[in-house]
């Protein structure tokens, strides 16, 4: 009888798994250089993809991210990050971070990725949501309207804590 | 390969299920992959599903569901609502194509 309904009943992947529901991902971003928002923009995207309730808590100089003046302007640098290969005091000449950030956001592009603001519509279209946080929003003498509107609130850690209960987390 | 009957017909598919063969793909059996991972497919479906095959047949590579998007001009909130979930999965999956592999 089992072999019978075996070879009846068509093998289909198994998306919508009750083990794989009720997941959670919280990712906070406190970095505000181009090279280190794309790493939690495109963790959050395939969470989001995966049908992963994704949380985004921006911190520190993760609020550039989020802050309107500065989302579309993050800048990569050479200076400090010797994963470029590249001698040192290269990296200080003036117009070199000018020069290498049009280099990364042309590479990024090149993969069809978009650029911050447009991912975060991406992301926020795709269901996820954005937090800032309290104690940046005050150290910079930001308020929601230096924000982009769809950041649902400037929270304090404990109720990014309270709110991504039995998420898993990564610290960006 | 492993076989499995879908709608009378025998479909090659690998171990997650997705179809292996391109060329055995029908809207027929669209209709009946949709049904079988609980969608009923609306004509919004199908623009997108028969984009993602023809995407496919010039990219030789399933589109990602940025790609979905910007070519088709529906925003990636719709994809979700008519996809529900996993939507780029899902559409590859209908769509009778591999499962795609770029990230954004």
């Amino acid at each position: 009888m089992t072999t019978h309904a075996d070879q009846t009943t068509p093998f289909v992947p198994r998306f919508d798994a009750p083990e794989s529901q009720g997941r959670k991902l919280a990712i906070i971003c406190s970095k505000g250089n181009l090279d280190m928002a794309y790493p939690g923009l495109i963790l959050a995207n395939a969470a989001l993809g995966e049908g992963v309730e994704t949380h985004l808590f921006f911190t520190f100089w993760g609020f550039d991210m989020i802050n309107r003046k500065t989302s579309g302007d993050l800048k990569f640098t050479m200076l400090g990050n010797t994963a470029t290969h590249m001698p040192q005091g290269l990296g200080g000449i003036p117009g070199m971070t000018h020069l290498a950030t049009s280099q990364m956001k042309k590479a990024i592009a090149d993969l069809d990725v978009p650029e911050v603001p447009e991912f975060l519509d991406q992301i926020v279209g795709s269901g996820g949501h954005l937090w800032a946080c309290r104690m940046s929003a005050d150290m910079q003498h930001l308020t929601e309207g230096d924000l982009r509107d769809d950041v649902e609130g400037i929270i304090s850690a404990s109720d990014f804590i309270e709110l991504t209960e039995g998420a898993q987390l990564l610290f960006i | 390969m492993p076989t499995t009957t879908i709608a009378g017909q025998a479909v090659e598919v690998n171990d997650e299920g997705f179809l292996t063969r391109p060329d055995q793909w029908s809207d027929d059996l669209g209709t009946e992959l949709a049904r079988l991972i609980g969608i009923e497919l609306t004509a919004d479906h199908w623009k997108l599903v028969h984009f993602l095959r023809d995407d496919f047949a010039h990219q030789r590579e399933t589109a990602t569901l940025r790609r979905v998007s910007t070519q088709t001009g529906t925003p990636i909130k719709s994809l979700f609502d008519l996809f529900p979930g996993k939507p780029a999965k899902k559409m590859a999956y209908v769509a009778g194509l591999p499962k795609p592999k770029g990230c954004v």
